[in-house]
Formats: C-alpha cells, sequence, structure tokens
C-alpha cells in the first residue's frame, strides 16, 4: 500500500521533534508546523538535491519557507536529515540560538531564506528560482507559503513574475490547513478555491492530501515534468495535524504548555508517536 | 493633574487587554470609533471589541497595507480608526500607505504598534522594531507615544480618539510597572518631569522609564543627583522642557528601547545643537544593531537597556 513507507517513518520523527522541542520551550508555534511534516519528509527524504555535509553546494535545491514560523517543522527535518546535532532542537529561541522562531539564512545550516515576515519568501523564492535559471542550474526551489499567508498581496505579484516568467522549477507548495491565526481563514479572509484561484493565474495546479507522503511524493514527481508553465501544490491539510488533542484545538496557532490538559495530551502523542517509530523501525 | 505611584515594583495591567478595553468603552460613546486588526486579534486584545462592538470591528486578515489603506478610507468617510500590528509591521511595512494614504492625504489613523524593540521577545529579529520611532519622525505632523504605563496608555487613547492626524502608539502588550497614579493625563508634546535632580538629567520615554528611575535610585545612593524626564511623546518633541531643564546639569543622556539613530536620541541631539547648547551628551539605545530572538529579558540586556547599564552610562560619563 504505502510505497514510501520510510518517508510516513520521517514525519513521524519530524513530528516528534517539534513536540519535544516546544514541549521543552514551553510555547511555539504548534499548528502550522505539525501541518508540514509529511511535506518536509517528502521534500528531504525523496526529493531535495541537497548535502548536509555540505549545505552550501552548487546547484542545490533550496526551501523557501515564507511561512516563516513554521521553523520548528524545517529545523526538525534539518536535524533528522544530519545538518546539526538533534539536542540542538531543544535551544529553540534561547538567547544566541542558532535556531531562532523564524528562520535566518545567516544562522542555521541549511536555511536558505530569511522570513518569518508573512509574504516576503514569495518573491524571495521567484527570485532565487531566477538566479537558478541564469545560472543554467538545473534546480529547483521549493516554496512553501500558508493559506492564511496568502491574504498578503505580495503573494499574488510574486505569483504573477512566476507564471509571466513560467517559472517552472518554482514549485509553489501552499499549506492549506484552513485556518490563520485568528481562526478559520473562511471567517476572516476567504480564500474561496486555491485550486481555481492558481489555475487562473496561469499555475498547473494539483490538490493533493498534505498528510500522505505518497500523494505529495507523486505530486511533486508530475510537476517536476511540467517544462513551460508554472506550477503549484495546493496541499489539504489540518492545522495541528497528525496529533488528534491539536487538530480540535481553537487555539491552535502557537500553544502554551500551560496546563494539565494540554501537557497530558502532549505527553499521550510523544508516546504514540515514540511506538510508532518503533513499530516501523523494528520492521 | 500627574501623579506618581507610590509602588514602583507593582506592575499594572495587561496592556494589551488594557488597550482593547479602553478603545471598547470609548465606542460605547463614539460611534465614529472603528478598530482594525490584521489576523493579531488574539494576541492585541481585540477581541475584546470583535465582541463588544462587533459591527466596528474588521479584520482585515494578514493584510497590513491593505488595512492602512481601509482606514485611510474609513476616514475619507469621518471615521476614526484605530488598528493594530506588531510594532515592524505597523510602521516598517507600511510605511508608504502610512506616509501617503494616511499624513500626506490629511487622514486620520491612529496606530497601536505591539511590542516594540526588547519585548519582542521570542518572535525575534524579523519581528523587531528599533526603527519605527525614526520612521514616524519623518512624517509631518504625525505624534509618537512610547507608553510608560497603563494609566499613560489610558491617556493617550483617550487623546488620540478625540483628534485628528495620524498617532503612534507604540507598547508591550504585557503589563508594565506602573510608574503614574490612575486618572494621571498627559498631553500630547508636553514632556514630564518624574525625578527632580541636580546633576543629571535623563531624557527617557516607554516603559524603560521604570528602569531610568532605578538607574536613578542607584545613582543616588552613590551620591550622584539625577533628573529624569518622561517625554512622552517623542514628536511633538517637548523642546521648551529640554532646554529649560538641561540648565545647570553636568551632563545629558537619552535613554531609548530604540535605535539612536532616528529616534529620541537624535531628536534631543537636534534641540542642543540647534539651541548651542553645550553639555556632555550621551544617546543610551540600540547601537545601529539588528534585533535577534531571546526573552524580553535577555534581549533588554544584550542590547544594554537596563537600569544597570544606564548607571554604567552615567558613570561614565562623570
Ligand atoms: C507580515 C506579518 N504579519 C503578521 C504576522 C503574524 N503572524 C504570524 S503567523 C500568522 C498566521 C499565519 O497563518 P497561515 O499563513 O495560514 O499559517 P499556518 O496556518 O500554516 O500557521 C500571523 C498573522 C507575520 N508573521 N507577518
Ligand atoms: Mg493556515
Amino acid at each position: 500500500m504505502n510505497k514510501n513507507k520510510n518517508l510516513k517513518l520521517l514525519a513521524a520523527k519530524i513530528r516528534l521533534d517539534i513536540l519535544e522541542m516546544l514541549m521543552h520551550r514551553g510555547y511555539g508555534h504548534l499548528g502550522g508546523s505539525m501541518s508540514v511534516c509529511e511535506l518536509f519528509a517528502v521534500l528531504y527524504g525523496k526529493h531535495l538535491n541537497v548535502d548536509p555535509k555540505n549545505p552550501g553546494k552548487e546547484d542545490r535545491d533550496m526551501v523557501v519557507l515564507s511561512k516563516g514560523h513554521a521553523g520548528p517543522a524545517w529545523y526538525s527535518a534539518l536535524a533528522e536529515m544530519g545538518y546539526f546535532p538533534k539536542e540542538v532542537l531543544l535551544t529553540l529561541n534561547d538567547g544566541g540560538t542558532i535556531l531562532p522562531s523564524h528562520p535566518d539564512r545567516n544562522l542555521t545550516p541549511g536555511v536558505d531564506a530569511t522570513t518569518g515576515s508573512l509574504g516576503q519568501g514569495t518573491s524571495i523564492a521567484a527570485g532565487i528560482a531566477t538566479g537558478q535559471k541564469y545560472k543554467g542550474k538545473n534546480a529547483y526551489t521549493y516554496m512553501i507559503v500558508g493559506d492564511g499567508e496568502l491574504n498578503e498581496g505580495q503573494c499574488w505579484e510574486a505569483f504573477m513574475y512566476i507564471a509571466q516568467n513560467k517559472l517552472n522549477n518554482c514549485i509553489v507548495i501552499i499549506d492549506d490547513n484552513k485556518r490563520q491565526l485568528d481562526g478559520y481563514t473562511k471567517d476572516i479572509m476567504n480564500p474561496f478555491d486555491l485550486k481555481v484561484k492558481m489555475e487562473s493565474f496561469g499555475f498547473k495546479t494539483l490538490r493533493v492530501d498534505g498528510g500522505d507522503v505518497d500523494a505529495i511524493d507523486e505530486a511533486i514527481t508530475e510537476l517536476k515534468k511540467v517544462k513551460d508553465q508554472a506550477v503549484c501544490i495546493v496541499l489539504d491539510t489540518i492545522k495541528g495535524q497528525g496529533i488528534k488533542y491539536f487538530e480540535d484545538l481553537f487555539s491552535n496557532h502557537s500553544v502554551k504548555f500551560n496546563n494539565d490538559e494540554i501537557n497530558a495530551a502532549s505527553e499521550k502523542a510523544v508516546k504514540e508517536l515514540k511506538a510508532f517509530i518503533a513499530k516501523e523501525e523494528a520492521k | 493633574m500627574i501623579k506618581l505611584v507610590k509602588n514602583r515594583k507593582e506592575k499594572g495591567k495587561e496592556l494589551s487587554k488594557f488597550f482593547c478595553q479602553t478603545v471598547a468603552d470609548l465606542m460605547d460613546h463614539d460611534d465614529k470609533l472603528v478598530f482594525l486588526d490584521a489576523d493579531l486579534a488574539s494576541p492585541s486584545g481585540s477581541t475584546i471589541i470583535e465582541k463588544s462592538h462587533p459591527d466596528k470591528f474588521i479584520n482585515v486578515g494578514i493584510a497590513e497595507a491593505n488595512m492602512v489603506g481601509i482606514a485611510a478610507g474609513l476616514s475619507i468617510e469621518g471615521f476614526k480608526p484605530f488598528i493594530h500590528s506588531f510594532a515592524p509591521f505597523a510602521s516598517r511595512r507600511v510605511f508608504d500607505q502610512i506616509y501617503l494614504s494616511g499624513a500626506y492625504a490629511k487622514s486620520t489613523i491612529n496606530i497601536y504598534g505591539s511590542d516594540p524593540g526588547f519585548t519582542v521577545g521570542p518572535n525575534g529579529g524579523t519581528h523587531t522594531s528599533f526603527e519605527d520611532v525614526a520612521l514616524y519622525r519623518t512624517i509631518p505632523d504625525a505624534v509618537i507615544v512610547d507608553v510608560a504605563d497603563t494609566t499613560q496608555l489610558e491617556s493617550a487613547i483617550r487623546q488620540a480618539a478625540s483628534e485628528p492626524g495620524i498617532k503612534y502608539i507604540r507598547l508591550n502588550r504585557k503589563a508594565v510597572r506602573n510608574v503614574y497614579e490612575p486618572g494621571s493625563e498627559f498631553t500630547f508634546g508636553k514632556g514630564v518631569v518624574v525625578k527632580e535632580g541636580k546633576d543629571v538629567l535623563v531624557i527617557t520615554a516607554g516603559q524603560i522609564l521604570s528602569d531610568a528611575l532605578d538607574a536613578a535610585e542607584e545613582l543616588e545612593a552613590k551620591g550622584v543627583s539625577v533628573e529624569v524626564v518622561d517625554i512622552y511623546t517623542t514628536k511633538p518633541l517637548d523642546v521648551e522642557l529640554i532646554l529649560s531643564r538641561v540648565k545647570g546639569k553636568k551632563a545629558l543622556v537619552t535613554f531609548e528601547n530604540h535605535s539612536i539613530i532616528g529616534g529620541l536620541g537624535s531628536a534631543v541631539a537636534e534641540v542642543l545643537a540647534e539651541h548651542n547648547v553645550n553639555i556632555v551628551f550621551k544617546r543610551h539605545g540600540v547601537t545601529d544593531r539588528f534585533g535577534q530572538v531571546g526573552t524580553p529579558d535577555f534581549l533588554q540586556a544584550e542590547y544594554n537597556l537596563t537600569g544597570k547599564d544606564l548607571v554604567k552610562t552615567i558613570e561614565a560619563l562623570l
């Protein structure tokens, strides 16, 4: 059934790392980090041409996490790939850390774009993809943008540019987790049908289950074949994905681990993730 | 009337909620007030207004530039908008919209910029504003309030709500130490001598007023008499007060939770230079650096913005 068993395992490890990192810190951007675990597993486990031993490798593929507050998910993926020791994850947000809440290209090995002010990463990704083309590199840029983030007009300026210039090497991935900070996107700034929207902007667009590593893998594989058109994946995800308690929690954007209920739910999730990982690794 | 609290160790109310509750109360009697937020209603406290005045609350989503433009349009229709975002997004990110659609067009917009300077804490470098005051200072007729405590915030909101123009109010979202007794009233353009002294004049604004008072106490014990002025609005600047209080002092130090370039320190330096005031002078603030991540306490120490740091600066000058 599951073609990419190892990717599912990697996603679980990323999820566990995020949870333990945020529990250790006592707070953090949980919802939007959880919804991209599977995506990061597929990118780092299968598609990215990168070298953790040589983060600055020429011709590498680039990731731009425009929804920078999901930094903890990216850091977990980078740690799992060996960019830095896993213990470093526990220094998230400490004074002097290499892992600030929002990604910083001057601090973290494997991070190529500084983001956190929403919207700005979309244009940066477009610029990197243009540079890759200029250099004749056969390299890809993966832009990860939030559905709430799409409220920023700058995203649409970037999309128009990418479509106009047929930057097929800039793979736009929208984390459609249906929620932003204050609540559901449909109640705050309705995105309507994002697939239709992106298509009307000129993108070849696929909508896939963002919790399914196989589906994500297939979509990326298919879009990499597109030659003369901009491409986009609308990832159908759940904010807080993979942990029922947090999926159901209304205010799951930034979570404080400051009450018994949350702490018990988190401990339980840690146990379950650990059990799943042990079982998969024993196979 | 301005009165000081007896216990400066005590903190006031959570400023975010207090801000929005104060606006909500004003809304009960003023149907021209509107509050706009940009997907930060839970952090800013404006869910209070969303509940109490749903028809006058607008969540524009994560679209700060759009929010400023909408506020400018509401102003043309005679409304008096308050808007909120984190300080860097309520200044840097929307500067041209504030400048043109707002100030140049003579519209009214009241801006609540939260967590300025070191108070940003774990949101880190991308969310840090050490230059928001500098930006707003270049806007003709803008008012800039750096909020010292709960009481001062209430006064600032009341005046902002009752006057036209661009008013930028920067404040920590959390509770800060009290300086002023409830009921104290402040006026834009009028500074306050919080503590008199003979030797050194410290001019400051914002929540670090409390740290400046700590420093003054510490120095007093060492025999150095320090006067502390809360300038309240960096713009309009109380030039008269600065010129009168600097007389007879041995040194003047400005103390700000902001870059020393373009903020309070620069503003005071300009006054001194243009009025031929010759005095030992130091701008104590953020020295041409970017922000970074850490707890507010870590950042306050990292950027040398504690009372102890101010003591060191003053001792080095004398
Ligand atoms: C320019 C800007 N405005 C506001 C914020 C504060 N902020 C951080 S995350 C967020 C909500 C993001 O929602 P979405 O893009 O849907 O991300 P996700 O659901 O994946 O967490 C907001 C408003 C910011 N980081 N940048
Ligand atoms: Mg979202």
